[in-house]
């Protein structure tokens, strides 16, 4: 909702991330909570209260699936993983957010930016 | 549309987010066990870490949902299980609003009815007409012709008159009422004959020429008992054939509102059904009742009026001597000279029921402020726990919402009942009254907006409460501890709803007072012990040079029943009968030029006989009564009354002998005086009037008055068997039609008998509320407030003190309130002395009777809170704490 909205970088970065996380290798919720902390050397910390409403609206979306299976540690989990559309819906996202990154660096650094 | 399957799988999906958040916050309590921490410090700090599970788990469901529907049957039935913990609460709040929307549909239907969609007839919002009585000069047969040949803002004229006949079908003569009316009359209204055919204007060749009648569905059903074999059979009105054409569809009821004929003839054959002659004259404004037709399309109103003064102008210009004409505006057809009274009526209905309906609100409104603030605990653990304002908003208001549609189900459910009595209710037997009301679609529509916008209403009140709570603070301290003295959202309403029940109760009280008063006023003759018989000789086929004589043997007839003081005649109505009378220019003695500008006054113009003064009860002040030598041959005599001689003469002994002329000129003298009356409606201001003697100018329709005395042992209906039995003997062809003269004032005093009832119901309406509202805050003060009572109970509090502690505060505001309510009301009641005769606020006794109405349902409403108050036993109520 409005809430989880504002406490992401901006909306659908962690659809993104989630995604990207599960494309290197299919994880359950406990182990991406894990994987983006260490990932992003500690910077980004994802709620699990907006992570399971993202796993639950990408699940939706069918751009992941979900099977109950036994983790490596011997647990119990609810294993994710990429679908063949969630791999094409990552790659569309992450060029946009590549060009919007680029957009953004450009204003942000007036030295670069032709205007000034 | 994959919500579809969703909702079958949904009990999976949610039992394995269930699961899964489980084993995420055990996954988490292993980890941090492993890294050193106790068991249960692990678990406390995977918790914390994880957040609200149960908001976690909701928002992620949430993504599965159709969201708001889902949500809002959530609320729907959370708030169905708070309503059923509080029955007492609910069937209150149901009942209060279920009176109110009654009211309002009930009055919205009469509005529909009556003013919104008057007749039944098709395209009927394009029915313009002149109105009866407007002088426009339209209501003359000739005039009417004309106007109908020349114009072109119409898409056909018609015309009609209401006629009264005695029709018989085989050797049953019975009055009957119809509408003559002009040929192309069912061909203006666009309306095809439910059996045989219609007359139309082809049918009409000069007078007497279409002696035809079709019937209203409503009498063929009842007199007929719809025999199809009716149509081409001939029928006697007033002893002249007429053949039946045909019958009018069920749901046609003439074009006037109010009054269904139970037949319609054509108006060049009128003369034969008792109407005088009246229709070559275009000097005659009784001619006809009214006329009408459809605009043509892209033809305004505005433009037509102007076209038919016009017409009108030129007419007078045409027959300067006969026609003058006076700008009139046409007016939707139906309501005609009822539009005003019946508009003010039912506005001050809607005023009222409005009021109601907010009186309602501001009641409900208190009861779920109160009802908010005791639930603030429950309200700040929600909001602590993570659920949000807006949630809980919708939550109150869904309550508020299902209350009101509740109410508002019962409420219309009442209505229609209601109405459906009132649609075929039949004020006065023999007459053809009928109050056009059918409830439909748009009253249940008007009953549901009104429901959700109520619901609103009194569902916001708490919202500010709800969003200013600060939950650690309710938590801590328990319920609402600050005792807070400043004027609350809960007070202002109270007092809000108490002016207006006060209103309501001032109104009542004044409408009954000036019924009271209107049934007590002497108006001029003396209706008890008198009994009034329509002899229409008409209707037994007397016409010209029979009446008179036939009339004569009527007097001695019925004079000489035993038990019979006096008799006497008069032509057309008497007096208060039937809001039906007559007026007449007169012009002074000295007057040469006889036209519309030098007439001195315009008295209502009786014809009577020999004895109608004693027999009606009418004083006679001066001079003589009219004898029965008073003929064609005699010179001209009147009586006058007080009023007449005041304005004429300025005072009764000059009136005296003075001569005064009438409209063809003839010297008349004034032989008589007789005390001032009422003649057309009891609210009328004093009126001139005159008496002609009937013996000069016979009618055959003519009112036999007479006066009994009460005889130990002759009831009035041995009476009345016996007046019928003696006019048998006379002719039996003569449908005797008796009744007393105080049935007949009931027609006159109807409408303000229904304004009092109506008013008496809502001022009933209004008090219920007011004990409701002020039992509901003397009730909630005191629980609030019982430990501080049984505190001051325990430290010596004596009764007074208690009460006043308790009560002080709701029974200020109600002073408050109601002195409101009362100036209002007083205000308001100025409005009433339209409807209701003598309706005066400046009464001691009104103002009495509020206050005193007021003091006891205070007193009545807050008798149990007091009691409460007063047995609280101070040592339970501080152990309980």
């Amino acid at each position: 909702m409005t809430e989880t909205a504002s406490r992401d970088l901006f909306p659908g970065a962690l659809e993104m991330m989630i995604l990207e996380s599960l494309r290197r290798r299919p994880a359950h919720g406990y182990a991406l909570v894990q994987h983006i902390q260490q990932r992003s050397n500690n910077l980004l910390q994802v709620e699990e209260g907006s992570l399971y409403p993202a796993l639950q609206r990408l699940l939706k979306a069918k751009l992941v699936k979900a099977d109950w299976g036994v983790s490596s540690t011997n647990r119990r989990v609810r294993t994710y993983q990429i679908t063949a559309s969630g791999l094409r819906h990552l790659e569309q996202q992450i060029s946009s957010f590549e060009r919007m990154f680029e957009g953004i660096t450009l204003v942000l650094n007036p030295g670069r930016s032709p205007a000034n | 549309m994959h919500w579809i399957p969703n909702i079958f799988r949904r009990n999976k999906l949610y039992n394995d987010l269930s699961e899964e958040i489980r084993l995420h916050v055990e996954e988490r309590t292993e980890q941090l066990i492993r890294e050193g921490l106790s068991p249960q410090d692990a678990e406390r700090q995977a918790r914390l870490a994880f957040g609200n599970r149960t908001l976690v788990a909701e928002r992620s469901r949430e993504v599965w949902q159709w969201p708001t529907l889902e949500s809002i049957l959530a609320d729907v039935r959370f708030a169905l299980r708070q309503l059923r913990r509080s029955p007492g609460f609910t069937i209150a709040a149901v009942l209060t609003l279920a009176l109110a929307i009654g009211a309002n549909a009930v009055v919205f239907g009469i509005m529909d009815g009556l003013i919104l969609r008057p007749l039944n007839v098709p395209e009927a919002e394009s029915l313009y007409g002149t109105q009866y009585g407007d002088g426009s000069g339209f209501q003359a047969y000739p005039n009417y012709l004309d106007l109908r040949d020349r114009n072109r803002s119409f898409d056909g004229l018609a015309a009609f008159n209401m006629v009264f006949v005695g029709l018989d079908t085989g050797n049953d003569p019975t009055l009957a009422s119809g509408f003559a009316t002009s040929g192309n009359y069912f061909d203006v209204l666009r309306i095809h004959p439910y059996l045989g055919r219609f007359f139309n204007a082809s049918d009409e060749h000069g007078p007497k020429s279409a002696p035809y009648v079709v019937l209203s569905y409503a009498y063929w059903h009842s007199r007929f008992q719809e025999d199809r074999a009716v149509v081409g059979r001939t029928i006697q009105i007033d002893k002249h054939p007429f053949t039946i054409l045909g019958v009018a569809p069920m749901k046609m009821g003439g074009t006037l509102l109010f009054v269904n004929p139970d037949f319609y003839m054509p108006i060049v054959n009128q003369e034969q059904a008792g109407a005088d002659n009246t229709l070559a004259s275009r000097s005659n404004i009784h001619g006809i009742f009214e006329v009408f037709g459809h605009l043509k399309p892209g033809v305004t109103p505005a433009q037509a009026t102007a076209e038919v003064n016009s017409v009108g102008a030129a007419l007078q210009k045409a027959y300067p001597k006969e026609v003058s004409h006076r700008d009139t505006t046409l007016g939707r057809e139906g309501l005609t000279s009822f539009a005003g009274p019946v508009r003010e009526f039912v506005a001050g209905l809607m005023l009222l029921a409005g009021l109601i309906l907010l009186a309602a609100c501001a009641n409900l409104g208190s009861l779920f402020a109160a009802r908010a603030s005791d639930r603030s605990r429950e309200v700040a653990l929600r909001l602590a726990l993570g659920s949000s304002r807006t949630r809980i908003l919708r939550q109150l208001l869904t309550e508020a919402i299902l209350i009101s549609l509740a109410g508002g189900a019962l409420g219309l459910a009442g209505s229609v009942v209601l109405l459906r009595k009132l649609s075929v209710w039949s004020p006065f037997p023999g007459v053809a009254l009928h109050i056009p009301v059918t409830p439909d679609a748009k009253i249940y529509a008007v009953a549901l907006v009104l429901a959700l916008v109520s619901g609103f209403l009194f569902g916001i009140v708490p919202v500010r409460q709800v969003l200013r709570a600060n939950p650690y603070e309710i938590v801590k301290a328990g319920s609402n501890a600050r005792g807070s003295r400043r004027l609350t959202v809960r007070d202002v309403l109270l007092v809000l709803q108490i002016a207006v029940c006060a209103i309501l109760v001032t109104s009542s009280l004044v409408a009954v007072r000036g019924l009271v008063r209107s049934l007590h006023t002497h108006s001029g003759f003396e209706p008890d012990n008198a009994t009034v018989i329509n002899a229409n000789l008409a209707m037994a086929g007397y016409s010209g040079d029979q009446v008179l004589p036939m009339q004569k043997r009527i007097i001695a007839a019925i004079g000489s029943i035993r038990g019979v003081e006096h008799v006497g005649l008069v032509n057309s109505y008497p007096p208060l009968v039937y809001g039906a009378a007559t007026g007449a220019n007169i012009f002074r003695d000295e007057t040469r030029d006889l036209k519309p500008s030098n007439v001195a006054a315009m008295p209502f113009k009786y014809d009577v006989s020999p004895g109608y003064f004693e027999a009606a009860g009418t004083a006679l002040l001066a001079g003589r009564d009219f004898s029965w030598r008073d003929d064609k041959n005699a010179p001209p005599v009147a009586l006058v009354n007080r009023e007449f001689s005041r304005i004429l003469f300025g005072s009764v002994p000059n009136a005296m002998g003075k001569y005064f002329r009438l409209q063809d000129g003839t010297r008349v003298q004034i032989v008589g005086v007789v005390e001032d009356g009422k003649y057309l409606s009891l609210t009328e201001d004093q009126q001139p009037a005159m008496f002609l003697s009937s013996v000069r100018s016979p009618l055959s329709e003519a009112f036999v008055i007479v006066r009994t005395h009460p005889t130990p042992g002759r009831d009035a209906q041995q009476l009345a068997a016996a007046m019928r039995s003696k006019l048998r003997e006379l002719d039996s062809g003569l449908p005797a039609d008796i009744q007393s003269w105080n049935t007949l004032l009931e027609v006159v005093q109807f409408p303000s008998r229904v304004a009092t009832m109506a008013l008496g119901v809502l001022g009933g309406m209004g008090a219920m509320l007011a004990i409701t509202g002020i039992f509901g805050m003397a009730a909630y003060s005191v629980s609030k407030r019982l430990r501080e009572l049984g505190i001051r109970i325990a430290l010596g509090a004596q009764r007074r003190e208690v009460l006043q502690a308790a009560l002080g505060r709701p029974l200020k505001l109600l002073a408050l309130g109601s002195a409101a309510g009362l100036i209002l009301g007083l205000m308001a009641t100025k409005v009433l002395a339209f409807i209701v005769y003598q309706a005066t606020p400046r009464d001691p006794l009104v103002l009495g009777g509020v206050v005193f109405a007021m003091l006891v349902l205070g007193l009545l409403a807050s008798w149990i809170p007091a009691q409460r108050a007063l047995n609280i036993d101070p040592l339970i109520l501080l152990r309980e704490e």
